[in-house]
This record gives structure tokens, C-alpha cells and sequence, in this order.
């Protein structure tokens, strides 16, 4: 067996992570991007790069960051540790909060395309027809923006997988609730345990493959459907 | 307009021939070793005339990029097994390998009043975090556990135990508060003869084994006068007394 225990618990972990990212993400993201799609307020274009910083942000500083602020002495630190709740920095829940800011614009970006192709004239059918707001919601915007949501979740899956910087500046490497497959393979590396790094890296290059190759071959048939 | 060019390219040529005569050597540094070098840099320069370039990180990482054609003339190790590793892999320069630095082991907290100079507040375990360099890739991780382990207290706190990837990351989580204590190098918290923030405990030599710390020159540095230069200079007392100020035995 090429992969140890501790390489398919990180593997497990991962997917975990991901998962819970993408399902939170779709669920934070989805309101935000509602709004930018919508707003004519002056504070569309700031909150819209403030969605886009993890783009071109290096990881380090999301990382760097959130170790200080979720750290005993941060501002966010001090609110859970008040609330009861201990630190998140070293923890599962710390490496969730720190995906869900790291993979934002995966998720917002797609979906806000996605409502602003809907534009307003099906909204204001659907209004003439006294559909309140959350029936238009469910029987209008989320059927009509199906395919940004696929995009979303994908995306947001994907890149939370491949997230490294941001879990080595807060997980401290803990078999089972921080090591994912990134720092796994770092470690591996670290170690001179190439083969095991092998094994490792070589899954994830064709893991997002296959993700990427899902995502065109899905965005061609959209197409084609149009 | 070409003529220009040519006469550019000409006078850039020049520049980065008269760049090339002026020695530089390229130091790989194990993380521990960053605040000494980057004390000894300048009064090596100063001395020698040469440059001094340092890249720093964890032994084993460093390991790699050597072996994959890291341009690195001389390393300077976190222990004594990666550096004899290079060598019976035939990829030091002949005999360059030497002990520049024993290293020694700290345990350490951010806040001035967690530790008394003892092990007492790491046998009571009233901490959420105890953070350590990774032992699978960092000397100073290894000697660590070794530490736990003859405390008998590996097994208590196992699921409190915190990794960084090098030793300063485990030093990063404990002064940025997120780990309340953990196992440094006395290189990181030590200056001038005694340890400068927070509150320490500098564990006693016999608890693990002696880090050793060698150096060598690389294959690609074994014709560069500069790095011949750079370990004459770790060798002479003037690098010493920067090195012992740091808590390092020679």
C-alpha cells in the first residue's frame, strides 16, 4: 500500500474541509453576491475588492493574519475566548473559518455573474405575478443561476483542496484535525520521503484535472444548451 | 538605433561582468541560525570584502533544494547527519564539513512570569498548547521529544503538542500567544548572555542529544573564494564571540 495511514487521514480530512467550505461558502456567498449583483450603492466596488483580495493576496497574509487576530491576544481571539469558546488557531473550526476567507471570491464571483445575467426583466415578472421575495428567490433566481452555483461549488471544493499557506501559518500540522494533503506532501518532502510525496502530489495533479476537465466540459454543454 | 542598443547591451554586459568579479557567496541557513548570521554578515563583508546572500529553512527543506540544484555555495546545517549525508552523496567539496555551532535548547514562553527557570509549569500541564518544530525535520524538534521523553510526559501531552514546519514557526506560535509555551533554539530568545523576552527554562544539556551543527561547502561553491572565505571566517574568534553571544557552545 503506497499511502499510509496518516497520508488517507489527511486525505479524509481534506475532503472534510472542503466539503464544509463549500456547503458554508455556498451559503455566506450566495446573500453577497445577491447584493453586489443588485446594488447601485457607492459600496459595491469596495465590498466587491475586499471579496477579491484572497485572489492576489499570498496566502502568508491571510495566514499571518488570522494566527495574530484568532491568536489569545487578537480582537477575534479575545470575542471566542469570551464567548467560551476557547481559540480556533491549531483547530479544525480555525482551519474552516480560515478556508471560508481564503476561497470567498471562488464562490461570490461565479454567483454574482451568474444573477447579474438574470437581470431584472424575470424578477419583475415574477413581482407582477405577487411572488414575494423569497418565492422569486427559490422558484426564479436559483433555477435560472444553476449553473453559478455548479461553477461555485466546484471552484470552492477545489481550491480549498489545494489551499496550503493559510493551514501552515494555523494548523500546527495535527495528525487528524489539521494535517491536510498540502502540508502532508510538504512534510513528506521535508522528510526526503519522496516516493510517499509521489504518491500524494500525483493524486492531487490528477484530482484537479478531473475537476477542471468536469468544469469546462460542463460550461461547453451550458453553452451548447443556450 | 541598433548601434545604441548594441552599446547598451554592451555597457549591461559590463555591469554584470563587474558584478560577477566582486565575490558572492550564497548561504543556505537553517532557521536557527538566522539572527547569528544576519549578526555576522555585515562584519564578514566588512572583513573580507565578499557578499554574503542567506536564504533560510528547515535542514531537511534545505536538503531538497540542494539535491534538486539549489545554487547554494555553503550550508549551514541545524545538525551533524544532513551535512555527512551531502558529503557521502559526493556533493560537498572534499573535506569542508565542521562542527560551527552546538545548539541548545530552550523552553520558552511569551509571557514574563509563565516560567521560573524550571520544567515546573511543563510537568503541571495547565496549557492548551505546547508547540515544538517538527521532529521528522528539525534537529531542535527532535531533541524536543527527546526532552519529553525522559520527562516521562510524552504521553500527556501528545494531544496538546503543536508543530511548526521549521524552528521559527515554533518559535511564531508562542510569541504570537496562539501556543502558551514551546521548545525553541536559545538562538531565537537569547542575546548578550541571557534570555531577552518572556520567560524561559534552558533545558540542561544531558535531557537530549548534543545538536550538533556542521557545516559545509557544496560542490558549486568548492571553486568560489567567497565561501572558502565564509567558513575561514565561522572558524576565527570573531564569529565565535557573535556565536556564543547567541547561547550556542563551541
Amino acid at each position: 500500500m503506497p499511502l499510509s495511514k496518516s497520508d488517507l487521514d489527511a486525505i479524509l480530512l481534506t475532503l472534510e474541509l472542503a466539503s464544509l467550505t463549500t456547503v458554508l461558502l455556498l451559503i455566506i456567498g450566495t446573500p453577497i453576491a445577491l447584493w453586489l449583483a443588485r446594488t447601485d450603492s457607492w459600496l459595491k466596488r469596495p465590498v466587491g475588492a475586499v471579496v477579491a483580495l484572497p485572489l492576489v493576496l499570498p496566502p502568508t497574509v491571510i495566514g499571518f493574519y488570522l494566527l495574530v487576530s484568532m491568536g489569545p491576544n487578537g480582537f477575534f481571539g479575545q470575542l471566542t475566548q469570551s464567548l467560551g469558546l476557547g481559540t480556533f488557531t491549531f483547530t479544525f473550526t480555525g482551519l474552516v473559518i480560515g478556508s471560508i476567507f481564503y476561497s470567498l471570491p471562488f464562490v461570490v464571483q461565479p454567483l454574482q455573474n451568474a444573477f447579474e445575467a438574470i437581470g431584472r426583466g424575470p424578477l419583475e415578472a415574477a413581482a407582477t405575478l405577487r411572488a414575494n421575495p423569497w418565492d422569486t428567490f427559490f422558484s426564479v433566481v436559483l433555477p435560472l443561476a444553476r449553473p453559478g452555483f455548479i461553477t461555485a461549488a466546484i471552484l470552492s471544493f477545489a481550491h480549498t483542496v489545494g489551499e496550503f499557506g493559510v493551514v501552515l501559518m494555523i494548523g500546527g500540522n495535527i495528525p487528524g484535525k489539521t494535517q491536510v494533503v498540502s502540508v502532508q506532501i510538504y512534510n513528506h518532502v521535508e522528510t526526503m520521503n519522496y516516493a510517499q510525496a509521489h504518491w500524494l502530489a500525483g493524486g492531487m495533479v490528477a484530482f484537479s484535472f478531473l475537476v477542471l476537465l468536469t468544469l469546462y466540459s460542463g460550461r461547453s454543454s451550458r453553452m451548447r444548451a443556450l | 538605433m541598433i548601434k545604441t542598443l548594441q552599446r547598451s547591451l554592451l555597457a549591461l554586459g559590463l555591469v554584470f561582468a563587474g558584478h560577477a568579479l566582486a565575490d558572492e557567496v550564497k548561504v543556505a541557513v537553517a532557521a536557527n541560525f538566522t539572527a547569528p548570521i544576519q549578526a555576522i554578515a555585515p562584519a564578514f563583508e566588512k572583513a573580507t570584502g565578499h557578499k554574503l546572500v542567506a536564504s533560510f529553512g528547515a535542514t531537511g527543506q534545505i536538503y531538497a533544494q540542494i539535491k534538486n540544484g539549489a545554487p547554494f555555495d555553503v550550508f549551514l546545517s541545524a545538525d551533524d547527519s544532513t551535512p555527512a549525508k551531502l558529503e557521502s552523496e559526493g556533493d560537498i567539496a572534499p573535506g569542508s564539513r565542521f562542527t560551527y555551532a552546538i545548539g541548545s535548547l530552550v523552553l520558552w514562553s511569551a509571557d514574563t512570569d509563565y516560567l521560573d527557570g524550571t520544567d515546573k509549569a511543563l510537568k503541571a500541564g495547565q496549557f492548551k498548547h505546547l508547540s515544538i518544530a517538527n521532529p521528522k525535520a528539525a534537529p531542535y524538534g527532535l531533541a524536543a521529544t527527546q526532552v519529553l521523553d525522559k520527562l516521562g510526559l510524552s504521553d500527556a501531552v501528545k494531544s496538546k503538542l503543536v508543530e511548526g514546519q521549521n524552528i521559527t514557526q515554533a518559535h511564531q506560535f508562542v510569541s504570537t500567544g496562539n501556543a502558551e509555551l514551546g521548545f525553541v533554539a536559545l538562538s531565537q530568545v537569547y542575546k548578550d548572555g541571557k534570555v531577552s523576552s518572556g520567560s524561559a527554562w534552558i533545558v540542561p544539556d544531558d535531557m537530549y542529544d548534543p545538536i550538533k551543527q556542521d557545516a559545509v561547502i557544496l560542490k558549486q561553491g568548492a571553486n568560489n573564494p567567497a565561501a572558502a572565505a565564509l567558513v575561514e571566517y565561522l572558524k576565527g574568534p570573531e564569529a565565535a564571540k557573535v556565536i556564543k553571544s547567541f547561547g550556542y557552545k563551541l
